[in-house]
């Protein structure tokens, strides 16, 4: 096994890009992202790697647009401000089926906010952001190691279907320190023909593009697309389940809410409620069919946010209405403690509404 | 005791927390003594997060008062250049990781160069990503004297994995410490550890609280 190393969760991704062929890094400082910029701008001149401080993130999203046209693999990073300015450029991204990552290191918003934690990106990330039907593919990762990981499997998913893929992580997880043990990486493991690398006149032109003026072409290319979003909800929903074997009672949360979660769950056993965790680590594809089928067995669920409550309306479709969907939130930066989750359930145990 | 004692070393590799006990033991042993934060990099995990048990201890606390804040301003106080000046103080100088950290210390030098009673230690974790061999380590110590202005004393060898740290992690660094050193020409100074696992010779550390710690 590998070495473990110290790590912060900024830094964990920026090494793992490397590891997965990044050569190309396009950002702009924000808080509390701002370690991926700075390793990125130590590390890439020594490996032969491009790190570019762009004049703002509108600019740095449409140089991740001209790399990754040219099929190498390509990474932009920043925090909820930074990323909402990018929000053109993925969108133009998505409708060229162009892969890419994007990290969000998410801080309290709307608006300039604040430099602490949040998830109040979630709509934001699994909704769309920009203009026109697309998706992108959304990591949410809970732990330093899975900074690492997966911005390794970002890259993979990106360039397996062809399409952004965004690593949903909040200011906890950019900035804490654990020990970690680094993937090994590799590069692109899929053709990219559709790639300008130059036809030495050989093949006809690749062109890369989003615009259409034909409707009817237009309208096929969204729902080939779709089709292809299909395919990715199939073979890439990813989730952890938690004590869900008995639960009477799914607490479902992600990233830094999970982890409060998993030891609130510990508090409501030791007190005889049977309590569960689904955790989703794909946002979109968000996990329905653990939820769905959950909705069968326990008496409610409880979503556990850093937001005034987004994730909630998946859960709520997800589970068909069929149990009480219940929300347990902080909002502009601050944590859900193991406190209050245990009395959102036990509220919900003793049958009242929070 | 020098009369300024000053942490420098590569992101993450520890300074504040070290700084922060290196206080609270001069305060033990009956030296007054004062701490000043002139981090400039970091606006998270800051000296002010012990600023209740130094200042209990007897330490005043040179700081920001938005430090910790969630002001995402970097500055220095301007009361540390009382400390730096007065030569009747003594002080701890807590500094921002790598070189640019240390350009804080630029404006701070001449001074501290011309009196010439400083300790300048270099914190290094063995652990860290960046500085995983003396070599690597030694690179960032140049760029850290290059852009401060001043030159290290010591070595204080301060690896770590975190809570997973064993005695065995912190001895299986000892070669390397060893290998900076014959490299700078510097002597480790001291080898640290958190005080729960600290061995013979260590210098037990107390872990500062901080506001991401699960329960």
């Amino acid at each position: 096994m590998a070495e473990k190393v110290l790590m912060k969760g900024n830094e964990a991704i920026a090494e793992s890009a490397i590891r997965s062929g990044c050569r190309h890094y396009f950002g702009y400082p924000i808080t509390p992202q701002t370690e991926v910029a700075a390793y990125m701008a130590k590390r890439m001149p020594k490996i032969g790697g491009v790190f570019l401080q762009a004049e703002s993130e509108i600019s740095a999203i449409n140089m991740v647009y001209g790399v990754s046209a040219t099929g190498k693999r390509v990474m932009t990073s920043s925090s909820s401000p930074g990323i909402s300015l990018k929000q053109e450029g993925i969108s133009y991204l998505a409708g060229s089926d162009l892969p890419a990552v994007i990290v969000n290191v998410q801080r309290g918003g709307p608006g300039l906010g604040g430099i602490q934690p949040s998830q109040s990106d979630y709509f934001q990330a699994t909704k769309g952001g920009g203009h026109g039907d697309y998706h992108l593919i959304v990591l949410t990762p809970s732990s330093v190691q899975e900074m690492a990981d997966l911005t390794a499997l970002a890259f993979d998913l990106a360039d397996k279907y062809r399409m952004p893929a965004m690593l949903l992580a909040d200011g906890t997880m950019g900035q804490m320190m654990e020990p970690v043990v680094l993937p090994e990486g590799h590069g692109a493991t899929v053709e990219k023909p559709w790639a300008l690398t130059g036809t030495e006149m050989k093949r006809p032109h690749n062109v890369v593009n989003s615009l259409y003026l034909s409707p009817e072409v237009l309208e096929r290319t969204n729902v080939e697309r779709y089709e292809r979003y299909e395919e990715v909800k199939k073979n890439e929903t990813r989730w952890e389940e938690y004590l869900m074997e008995d639960a009477e009672y799914a607490i479902v949360a992600f990233g830094i809410a999970a982890r409060v979660a998993k030891n609130a769950i510990k508090v409501l056993r030791e007190k005889g409620i049977k309590a569960g965790l689904i955790r989703p680590i794909t946002v979109w594809p968000f996990p329905t069919e653990p939820i769905r089928e959950a909705s069968f067995r326990v008496k409610g669920f409880l979503s556990v946010e850093l937001s005034m409550g987004q994730m909630i309306e998946d859960v709520k479709l997800a589970s068909e209405c069929r149990k009480p969907v219940e929300l347990c939130y902080r909002a502009g930066g601050m944590i859900p403690d193991v406190e209050r989750i245990v009395k959102s359930v036990e509220k919900m145990a003793e049958g009242g509404r929070n | 005791m020098k009369r300024l004692t000053l942490f420098l070393g590569h992101y993450g590799s520890g300074k504040t927390n070290l700084a922060v006990n290196w206080a609270m033991k001069a305060a033990e042993e009956g030296k007054k003594v004062e701490i000043a934060d002139l981090d400039i990099v970091n606006p998270y995990f800051r000296t002010k997060d012990s600023q209740k048990e130094l200042e209990a201890a007897g330490v005043k606390v040179i700081a920001l008062p938005f430090a910790n804040s969630s002001v995402d301003l970097p500055a220095i106080p301007s009361e540390a250049y009382g400390l730096v000046e007065d030569r009747s103080r003594f002080g701890i100088l807590d500094i921002g990781g790598d070189e640019r950290g240390a350009y804080a210390l630029g404006r701070f030098s001449p001074y501290i160069r011309e009196e010439n009673d400083y300790d300048m230690f270099y914190v290094v974790n063995f652990f860290r990503p960046l500085t995983r061999n003396a070599e690597d380590a030694y690179e960032c110590m140049k760029e850290i004297e290059w852009a401060s202005g001043l030159t290290f004393s010591g070595i204080i060898n301060n690896s770590n994995l975190g809570a997973e740290t064993t005695l065995s992690h912190i001895l299986s660094t000892t070669e390397k410490a060893e290998a900076l050193s014959r490299l700078s020409g510097l002597k480790v100074v001291a080898v640290t550890a958190e005080k729960t696992i600290a061995g013979e010779g260590m210098v037990p550390l107390t872990l500062q609280k901080r506001i991401f710690d699960e329960r």
